[in-house]
């Protein structure tokens, strides 16, 4: 088994359909890290558990992609921001916020709402108005800023439940054939004959006239309210899916890479040590070997994770305790095999030291092995890290998969339909262990010739 | 196998030992100072509130001696008592949980939780070993068939597939879009009503298909490995060369001759489904030892978790022996000559 070499192995290996697709899967998982990583600030992760962060995303929101496959589409929840003109006339200025929204869907808004931020002084009045698609415009609220003698920022939040806007909108009564007693925006977004969406382009206008100066918009957004959002949906906490799924995947694979590497080194050394050493060592080492195979590993992990601590860091090396255990049997027997060897028993005899012979000559015989088994225990640790995690034990601070799976669970996900909040997390578990496995699996074939037949 | 016993004790104890006194001295103060407020003729005695203070801790002092908290968890008489308390299975009272009877000694409440548990997983383990022993011969008997095929990817794919995972799918699809299975595997009749088994089997059946779905594929393609690697063995050759029916040999003498490393899996994979059950146990709601142990956790009910480790472990332990035993029963080769 220690014969192949290091080209053999790779030649074999670019064979192995199954390695491949392997690689590749992982390559992709790797690349989505990457984008993640440098694409989306560290700000949206640090504060995934921050509501406040998340209070303009709809709750529990199918993703948007939902639409291209049924014929009713469903409005999608939009964040609109404003394009703003300026001008005036004598002595009025008049600022207009505009928002263009193109609704094709098949069901009303469930809101809207304009949240601006201005600076200004003295008083301003504010007017908003729509233009439909069949040109009629209909004015909506007119209202004020609060008056200011210095200049002030103020921040406000206009409803689309708000009864003035009702109240506006019975002035054009007359214009539709229907009964007024629903809500305002199933009358902005409807025919004139009967209650029906009227779909095209929608432009919101907000205009803002102030008397000597203009008020500044530092920041303005028209929020419709639909029932899809986004690449992912949306959680219980209105928290974008799509963000913690993309944020998981790096954790991931940080956390199965980090536990199986470090497993598979202390394995690799401790196993290979007591077998070098032999004798009352190897007995002493072995036996204690066994005390670890022998504890159960969940409850230990939980009880672990309880007392002491859950973060991140932590885990991986509570992960590590116990799964060093069967590498270190097997590389055992290996050095056991190959401690007989000639050179081995030549470098001995020139007088090596231990460790440099274990170091040199017995170790990188047995790396093949070593980085399938790395491969191979992976999963496991991605798998026990989301087990532990769904259990509520994980550290809530890291949206990993687990922790996304164990919030859909206490939200009761499954009772309530939304598959989009626990399918995505568990499919991706799965594809990160396969891609693993078949890089595992490949491996092992080519480094033990007796599963080959 | 005792001292291992000891060592995870020994750890488990000296994990949650501490928090357990801090716990429990908490306790002792609040009781105290309940006893006191509502006995009020004891507080109008004092006039001086520092006095009062005073006499407070001294009683709470004296409760702390007399339950022996006063020495660290670690000196080694409080040790010794507990370990030796866990052996003879006397874990003392819970906390927090009781059993459904309302008893809350820690060992009334294991033992009736333990039977569902086994039954759940025995039940599953049997369906998958069968399933995957079938399987596994099959494939190994016309190897790169198509069943062969479908029974190694399935094995490949299913394994990276967290169980509970597949539960929370199982529930949503066939308690909630399917009304065809309770989403909670609880069952809400009494436990001495004539029904109950029946409901039991009934609430048990979306675990169980959860459990062998997920189970099966890997059991299946390790029966198969097994098979391959006998079907080179000479005899098998021998026999084929005798003109025994390929089926014949595959099914009795191949099969027979697995059937030694097939068993100590199945024994091992018993007592570590046992460990897996927790968080499988906690999704589907069933009433067992893995239940029970993610709610003390949860609860910190301390007597309770010891008492579960334990047995897990003993049960752990006594399955790797058993498997032992057994792999000298079926082969004769690892016999020892006396």
């Amino acid at each position: 088994m220690s014969s192949v070499s290091t080209n053999e192995i790779k030649r074999e290996f670019l064979k192995s359909k199954m390695g491949l697709t392997g690689v590749f899967i992982l390559l992709g998982l790797v690349l989505v890290s990457i984008i993640t990583i440098s694409t989306i600030p560290v700000s949206t992760f640090q504060e995934w558990n921050n509501p406040e962060k998340w209070i303009l995303y709809p709750k529990t929101s199918v993703p948007s992609w939902v639409n291209l496959l049924s014929s009713e589409k469903i409005p999608e929840h939009k964040i609109i921001d404003a394009e703003i003109f300026e001008s005036h006339k004598d002595e009025i200025f008049l600022v207009s916020q505009q928002f263009g929204v193109s609704f094709e869907y098949d069901d009303f808004p469930s809101d809207f709402i304009f949240e601006t931020k201005t600076k200004y002084s003295d008083s301003h009045l504010v007017q908003i108005k729509v233009i439909r698609p069949d040109g009629i415009i209909l004015e909506i609220l007119s209202t004020s800023l609060p008056h200011s003698e210095i200049d002030t920022i103020h921040n406000q939040r206009y409803f689309s439940t708000d009864s003035m806007i009702k109240k506006n909108l019975n002035a054009y009564k007359d214009e539709f054939q229907f009964d007024f007693s629903i809500g305002a925006t199933e009358i902005i977004f409807s025919d004139l004959n009967e209650n029906q969406v009227q779909k095209g382009n929608y432009i919101f206008i907000m205009d803002t006239y102030g008397i000597g100066e203009p008020a500044r918009v530092l920041e303005s957004k028209m929020i419709l309210g639909g029932k899809t959002f986004g690449l992912m949906g949306t959680d219980e906490l209105r928290r974008d899916l799509a963000v913690g799924l993309l944020w998981g995947t790096p954790l991931a694979l940080f956390i199965g890479i980090s536990v199986s590497i470090g497993s598979v080194v202390v394995g690799l050394v401790y196993g290979v040590y007591s077998g070098y050493k032999g004798k009352k060592t190897d007995e002493a080492m072995m036996r204690f070997n066994d005390v670890i195979y022998a504890l159960p590993a969940l409850p230990f992990l939980i009880i672990l994770a309880v007392t002491i601590s859950n973060s991140i860091f932590l885990m991986i090396g509570f992960l590590m305790i116990f799964s060093w255990v069967g590498i270190a049997k097997v590389s055992r027997s290996m050095s056991l095999q190959i401690k007989t060897r000639q050179y081995v028993e030549a470098a001995k005899i020139m007088g090596q030291k231990d460790s440099k012979i274990i170091f040199k000559h017995i170790i990188p015989q047995l790396l093949p092995y070593a980085f399938a088994s790395i491969a191979i225990s992976v999963p496991a640790a991605i798998t026990t890290e989301a087990g532990l995690s769904f259990l509520g034990l994980g550290d809530p601070s890291f949206p990993t998969w687990g922790q996304i799976l164990h919030d859909a669970n206490t939200y009761g996900a499954t009772a309530q339909g939304f598959w989009w909040w626990i399918v995505p997390p568990g499919i991706l578990i799965a594809i990160t262990g396969l891609a693993f496995v078949f890089i595992g699996n490949a491996l092992d074939v080519i480094v033990n010739p007796k599963l080959k037949r | 196998m005792f001292g291992v016993l000891m060592i995870t004790l020994l750890l488990t104890v000296s994990l949650v030992g501490s928090n357990m006194d801090t716990i429990l001295k908490q306790g002792i103060i609040y009781q105290v100072r309940a006893e006191i407020t509502e006995n009020t003729s004891i507080v109008q005695g004092f006039n001086d509130p520092k006095e009062f203070e005073k006499f407070v801790q001294q009683k709470i002092d004296e409760r702390v001696k007399t339950l022996g908290l006063d020495t660290p968890w670690y000196s080694p008489q409080r040790l010794g008592y507990t370990m030796y308390k866990i052996l003879i299975l006397d874990f003392g009272n819970a906390t927090f949980l009781t059993s459904d009877s309302g008893s809350s000694n820690v060992g009334e409440i294991i033992f009736e939780k333990m039977p569902k548990t086994i039954l759940l997983f025995t039940t599953a383990t049997i369906i998958i070993s069968i399933i995957g022993i079938v399987l596994g011969a099959a494939s190994s008997n016309k190897i790169g068939s198509k069943i062969d095929r479908i029974t190694s990817t399935f094995a490949v794919i299913s394994s990276s597939f967290p169980v509970w995972w597949i539960g929370m799918l199982m529930i949503f699809v066939f308690a909630f879009v399917y009304q065809i299975f309770p989403a909670r595997a609880t069952p809400n009749i009494a436990s001495d009503d004539p029904g109950y088994f029946l409901a039991l089997l009934y609430h048990m059946t979306l675990p169980v298909i959860t459990i062998v779905l997920i189970g099966f594929g890997a059991w299946a393609y390790l029966v198969r490995n097994f098979m391959v690697g006998i079907m080179q063995e000479d005899f098998i050759t021998a026999k084929k060369t005798m003109g025994i029916s390929k089926k014949k040999i595959v099914y009795s003498h191949a099969l027979r001759n697995a059937a030694p490393p097939i068993v100590t899996i199945l024994a091992l994979s018993l007592s570590g489904s046992l460990g897996g059950a927790i968080i499988t146990e906690a999704v589907f709601d069933w009433p067992g030892m893995g239940r029970l142990y993610f709610e003390a956790i949860s609860v910190m009910d301390l007597p309770v978790i010891i008492g579960s480790t334990y047995i897990l472990t003993v049960l752990f332990l006594v399955s790797i022996f058993i498997a032992d035993l057994l792999y000298g029963y079926f082969d004769p080769r690892v016999r020892t000559s006396n």
